[in-house]
């Protein structure tokens, strides 16, 4: 069942289309990303499903009603906000409690119903102070913990971890994660940071000016883009994208670091109706060092040459800009196997791994 | 070391550059001086002569130290002077004033605080244009709507009484209320309200517990400022009221009007005192608020 669903809907102010048919689907306890540049729509979409903005046109449902004219706080949902949007003149306790209080909830109810969202998120010591003592990270928690405390059928969060420094982003992303797979409710999560969604979601809705570029698990995005934009979007360094052209049925080929053509084969043979010029897609940790050993491992992988511009060591990997002709490439490279400045090496490009797209209409082909 | 030091002493650049300074503090330091003993100086007369004796100020004359010390004044001026045939001093006029300024003063301020609440957080189509309408308000000098307010009063059968005051003074007010807390509220995070509103929680209830909360800071500035501007109207009560009814502001100038035997100096600046002490102890007691809520955001 799904516990939310939107079908091709719209929203545009005045004659500025902000959303243009958007089809989308969570089904029961599953994490759903909204991924994409600013001012791509998504959180313009989240403040839809959350009822604060009117739909122009098309149909949201939540569980089996439809929620287009229902008030935000009949929707059943909770929602954590990027500025935390914490009460400034209320406690952590009366800030989780103020939607119970307003529900009339019981306080008896309300009292173990804080305890227990406390003792989930280790808050239990902050719960006298007001927002303004916290840090960063429980404020965070905090803002957490209101929405927690509802036991809402859908939790919606607007880029939660964006005011974070680096390294609590990453130790908050974990812990939503162990606290999805905890509480299993179904999560809609906005966010324009790729990492964030390839590790959070169990499908991701990649999103570019106002519509869904594609909607897929998390490998499928990553491996099959469905045009140039998410391939482009999803990775970094972003996927390599080299002009080719076609020169048989299986073979491609590229202009090379000397001006001249390198050919490579393809590991499949091309769709019917395919156009003669393409653009073909590498990610950086598909570019290797070529040796007869790899080949033997990789069949797929073709070789071909190119002078190193720039290596620039990150510790965990090195990565290398690599000339082809007027064009940069990235390649991603072992550390102690990594090439040095100036050196031309004999690249091994995966193409079992490669993506080819249409330059017309950007898509995969 | 010495003969830096040495250096350092004959050094006539530096010392010139020291005596420019001195000069130059000098020459600040007294026209400040200068101009605040020309503000200062007709209080201070005032003061005086509340506290000397009538035959002190007719043999030394108006501007002069006292040579005299009594509270009679005072006392007189607060209970038993006579104005006008009736003798129960400034006390009557002090406490239409009061009763004018306190309701006046709460009703404008929670009014411009919802005006405010709304013109912020709820727009709808036109609220820009409403709120620059009210701004109006702010421009417009009271005089213009002397007219209109004495139809009005006259209808509602609100003419010579402090009801009628508050009225107008509410009316008058709401432009400079609604713009401070408007001015105040936009910069509370629109996602507050969102959050509260998923919360369940209502227009009032949001108002209530989230809006007032944070508006102290502002909510100062304005009953300062109300307070201090509705006390100190001169022109609606003398406009519209009378003798018994009338604010003090309006009583002070029947006080020098009816004078047929000698002017009491002595009893007019004790009362010319009363007068202004309410605002001079807001003032001062609310100052330091006054300026930090006009220069503080809602949140820290």
């Amino acid at each position: 069942m799904s516990a939310l669903m939107i079908r091709d809907l719209h929203k545009s102010y005045g004659g500025l289309e902000i959303l243009a048919g958007i089809n989308l689907e969570a089904r029961t306890g599953e994490f759903v990303a909204l991924v994409g540049p600013s001012g791509c729509g998504k959180s313009t979409l989240l403040a839809m499903i959350a009822g604060l903005e009117t739909v122009t046109s098309g149909e949201i449902w939540i569980g089996d009603r439809l929620v287009n004219s229902v008030q935000p706080k009949d929707r059943d949902i909770a929602m954590v906000f990027q500025s935390y949007a914490l009460y400034p003149t209320m406690t952590v306790r009366q800030n989780i409690t103020f939607g119970m209080e307003s529900r009339g909830v019981p306080k008896a109810e309300q009292a173990e119903a804080v305890k227990r969202v406390a003792a989930l998120l280790q808050i239990e010591q902050l719960l006298n102070r007001k927002p303004g003592q916290l840090s960063g990270g429980q404020r965070q928690r905090v803002a957490m913990g209101r929405a927690l405390v509802r036991d809402p059928k859908l939790f919606l969060f607007d880029e939660p971890l964006s005011n974070l420094d680096a390294k609590l982003r990453v130790d908050m992303r974990t812990e939503i994660k162990k606290l999805h797979h905890r509480v299993g409710k179904t999560t809609v999560y906005v966010t324009h940071d790729q990492v964030e969604a390839m590790t959070l979601a169990s499908r991701i809705a990649v999103m570019n000016q106002g519509s869904v570029q594609q909607f897929d698990t998390p490998k499928r995005i990553y491996d099959r883009p469905t045009n140039m934009f998410v391939a482009g979007f999803m990775g970094s360094p972003a996927m390599n994208f080299i002009p080719a052209r076609f020169t048989g049925s299986t073979s491609i080929s590229v202009r090379a670091a000397d001006g001249g053509d390198a050919t490579l084969a393809l590991a499949a043979p091309l769709p019917a109706g395919a156009p003669k010029d393409v653009v073909l897609g590498v990610r950086p940790e598909h570019i290797y060092r070529f040796t007869t050993d790899l080949k033997s491992r990789k069949p797929a992988v073709e070789p071909m040459q190119a002078p190193v511009e720039l290596v620039e060591p990150t510790g965990a990997e090195t990565l290398a800009v690599l000339r082809l002709g007027d064009l940069e490439i990235t390649g991603r490279f072992e550390p102690d196997d990594a090439p040095v400045m100036g050196e031309t090496i004999t690249l091994g490009i995966d193409m079992s791994r490669a993506c080819l797209f249409d330059p017309a209409t950007k898509a995969l082909l | 070391m010495a003969e830096i030091a040495a250096n350092a002493r004959h050094d006539p650049e530096a010392a010139a550059a020291t005596r420019r300074y001195f000069w130059a503090r000098f020459l600040v330091y007294a026209v400040l001086t200068l101009f605040a003993v020309i503000y200062l100086a007709p209080l201070l007369v005032v003061v005086f002569n509340s506290l000397r004796e009538q035959s002190d100020i007719a043999r030394n004359g108006l501007i002069s130290l006292p040579r005299s010390f009594r509270l009679d004044a005072w006392a007189q001026a607060w209970g038993t002077y006579c104005v006008s045939g009736t003798c129960e001093g400034m006390k009557r006029n002090f406490f239409n004033s009061l009763w004018m300024t306190i309701p006046a003063t709460l009703i404008s301020t929670l009014l411009g605080a919802m005006n405010g609440y709304v013109l912020s957080k709820w727009r709808f189509k036109g609220s820009e244009i409403l709120f620059n309408l009210m701004l109006l308000g702010v421009f417009m000098p009271g005089q213009i709507s002397l007219m209109p307010w004495a139809f009005l009063l006259g209808k509602l059968g609100l003419t010579n009484s402090t009801y009628g005051l508050v009225l107008i003074h509410v009316v008058q007010g709401i432009s400079f209320t609604t713009l401070f807390c408007r001015n105040f509220y936009v910069s509370i995070p629109d996602d507050l309200i969102k959050a509260a509103r998923i919360d369940g929680a209502g227009f009032w209830r949001i108002f209530r517990k989230i809006i007032l909360p944070l508006s102290p800071p502002i909510l100062i500035v304005t009953v300062i400022w109300q307070f201090t501007g509705i006390w100190n109207e001169y022109l609606f009560g003398v406009v519209f009221t009378s003798g018994q009814q009338q604010p003090i502001t309006a009583a002070l100038v029947a006080l020098t009007a009816g004078g047929t035997t000698a002017r009491a100096y002595d009893v007019m600046s004790a009362a010319v005192l009363i007068g202004a002490l309410p605002p001079l102890l807001i003032y001062l007691f609310g100052g330091k608020y006054f300026v930090r809520g006009l220069t503080q955001g809602a949140i820290k």
